[in-house]
């Protein structure tokens, strides 16, 4: 153990210069640079409150909010872990040359998109002062979803980063997979609408809506946590993590062949 | 471990799986798994090789094509891990190969000196301290704000090599002897590479120039098919290896 920190640490500012690296040629070439973390979202908010609210007829002030807030979340998972895994293949070339702990691209990968998502909350609070939604005490626990988020992308991105190594498909069966979890996510609709129809079950067994319902909780509907999702989703954040750190350890020797 | 002793390779061995043709795609695995028609050959690129470098060693790596050369570097560097046996280093490997391999094309050069330091295991502080030192010896002053993508190959060559070599190394892995860049910075990396033999470090060298060796490196050893057949001194190890080259 002693040895894996020891090792962490000589190669710390590698992680950083990584991580700097993500965020800085995210933007380069664009006019407004990091602005676009503010700008993007915002827009995207607009055509579905325009979409799914208007054209579908809802007319609740905060809709967009509560657009937003799904949006942001899944949005974080969908690019910190397809970013995560195409990390190792990406570095293929670095990685054939110089020992490095192999690690750290997909961790660097999920930082930096974790760095810029953080920022693109600047957002979600822009908007919700100019809607008037108002805070409340219950807005300090929206850290553990957020945590949460983390360690789940993580974990996942881990696990997709070792198997895309063996399996170059997996991109593509992921890019829709995600589309599948984006749209069992509640994201646009209420989940009273699936409720209904009794497909409840598509909520309880999606570990990234459980996340999006309690951080809605936290800072749109003022509630305590509720702990229907919490557990399963702390459940699978932590398992996920200890799969995806388990399954990376084993193979990551082999990567050198496959890559 | 003897004190004087850098690297120590112990019985190290490497096994390949060669698979006859090779499946990276699951709906291809999932197939041939059907089929059972998964299977490999094993390949032992390197077998029960062991040798020893003690410091100021300057140790030449001969062997014809395929006969492990340049994966007993990658062994030694730690970009491959041994199949068994064990490799003890003491200090700093600085490994001269495919120099720029590791930099982001879209990087200026200025940031690549930081990201490629960083890959090498250098701290912030230690390249800010080098950095004009790099820049320097590279010759690359006017251009180290413009993206590596639009260096030439020789730039970029001239860029690593001035990255790798400003540590002092312990043991420095050569992969051929260095064709970077123009004339001019060929003689001055060359001057370099000598100036660090001279400070008595230990260098690691693979060619299959006979006279390079002969001419850079105090002991050698010769690989055949994954195996050491032979160490010792420069000039008994060549004979063995144009007797070998003989016999073919």
């Amino acid at each position: 153990m002693k040895k894996y920190i020891q090792n962490f640490n000589k190669y710390r500012y590698l992680l950083y210069e990584l991580v700097k690296k993500g965020i800085v040629l995210k933007y380069r070439h664009s006019y407004l640079g990091i602005f676009w973390t503010l700008l993007e979202p915002l827009l995207t908010m607009m055509v579905l409150t325009i979409v799914f609210g208007g054209w579908y007829g809802k007319s609740d002030q905060s809709f967009p909010v509560y657009v937003l807030t799904g949006r942001l979340l899944f949005s974080f998972f969908s690019t910190s872990t397809k970013a995560a895994m195409k990390a190792v293949q990406n570095n293929a070339k670095m990685m054939k040359k110089v020992y490095v702990p192999k690690y750290l691209y997909p961790l660097s990968a999920v930082i930096y998109n974790y760095i810029i998502f953080l920022i693109s909350l600047i957002v979600l609070l822009g908007v919700s002062i100019v809607l008037k939604v108002k805070p409340t005490i219950y807005l300090l626990q929206a850290i553990i979803p957020l945590t949460l988020i983390f360690v789940m992308s993580l974990g996942v991105g881990l696990i997709l980063a070792t198997l895309n190594v063996f399996f170059r498909d997996l991109e593509y069966l992921w890019g829709v997979a995600l589309m599948l979890i984006m749209y069992s996510c509640a994201i646009f609709y209420e989940p009273e609408r699936l409720i209904k129809t009794g497909n409840d079950w598509i909520f309880a067994i999606n570990p990234v809506y459980h996340v999006i319902a309690n951080f809605r909780e936290s800072v749109l509907f003022g509630q305590p946590l509720s702990m229907q999702y919490l557990i399963p989703s702390i459940l699978f954040s932590f398992g996920s993590l200890f799969v995806g750190i388990f399954v990376f350890y084993k193979k990551q020797d082999e990567f050198i062949l496959h890559i | 471990m003897k004190k004087n002793v850098v690297l120590k390779v112990d019985k190290v061995g490497i096994k390949f799986n060669l698979s006859q043709e090779k499946v990276d795609s699951l709906k291809e695995y999932v197939i041939k798994l059907v089929k059972r028609q998964i299977s490999y050959d094993e390949f032992w690129a390197l077998k029960n090789v062991s040798f020893e470098m003690e410091k100021g060693d300057r140790i030449g790596v001969l062997g014809l094509n395929g006969a492990g050369k340049s994966t007993l570097l990658k062994v030694i560097c730690g970009v491959l891990k041994p199949t068994e046996g064990t490799i003890k280093k003491h200090g700093k490997i600085v490994p001269l190969l495919e120099l720029g391999a590791g930099f982001d094309p879209q990087y200026t050069g200025k940031e690549n000196i930081y990201l490629y330091g960083a890959v090498l295991g250098y701290s912030k502080a230690f390249i800010e301290e080098k950095y004009e030192e790099i820049v320097k010896f590279s010759g690359l002053k006017e251009f180290i704000n413009v993206p590596v993508k639009n260096y030439s190959s020789g730039m970029k060559a001239r860029l690593g090599f001035s990255i790798a070599t400003v540590v002092e190394p312990d043991i420095l892995i050569l992969d051929e002897v260095l064709s970077v860049g123009d004339a001019k910075f060929r003689k001055k990396s060359e001057k370099k590479i000598m100036s660090m033999f001279e400070d008595n470090i230990s260098v690691l060298f693979v060619s299959h120039s006979l006279e390079q060796v002969k001419r850079l490196c105090n002991k050698a050893i010769l690989l055949e098919h994954g195996h050491l057949i032979a160490k010792g001194s420069v000039e008994e190890v060549s004979k063995i290896y144009l007797e070998k080259l003989e016999q073919d």
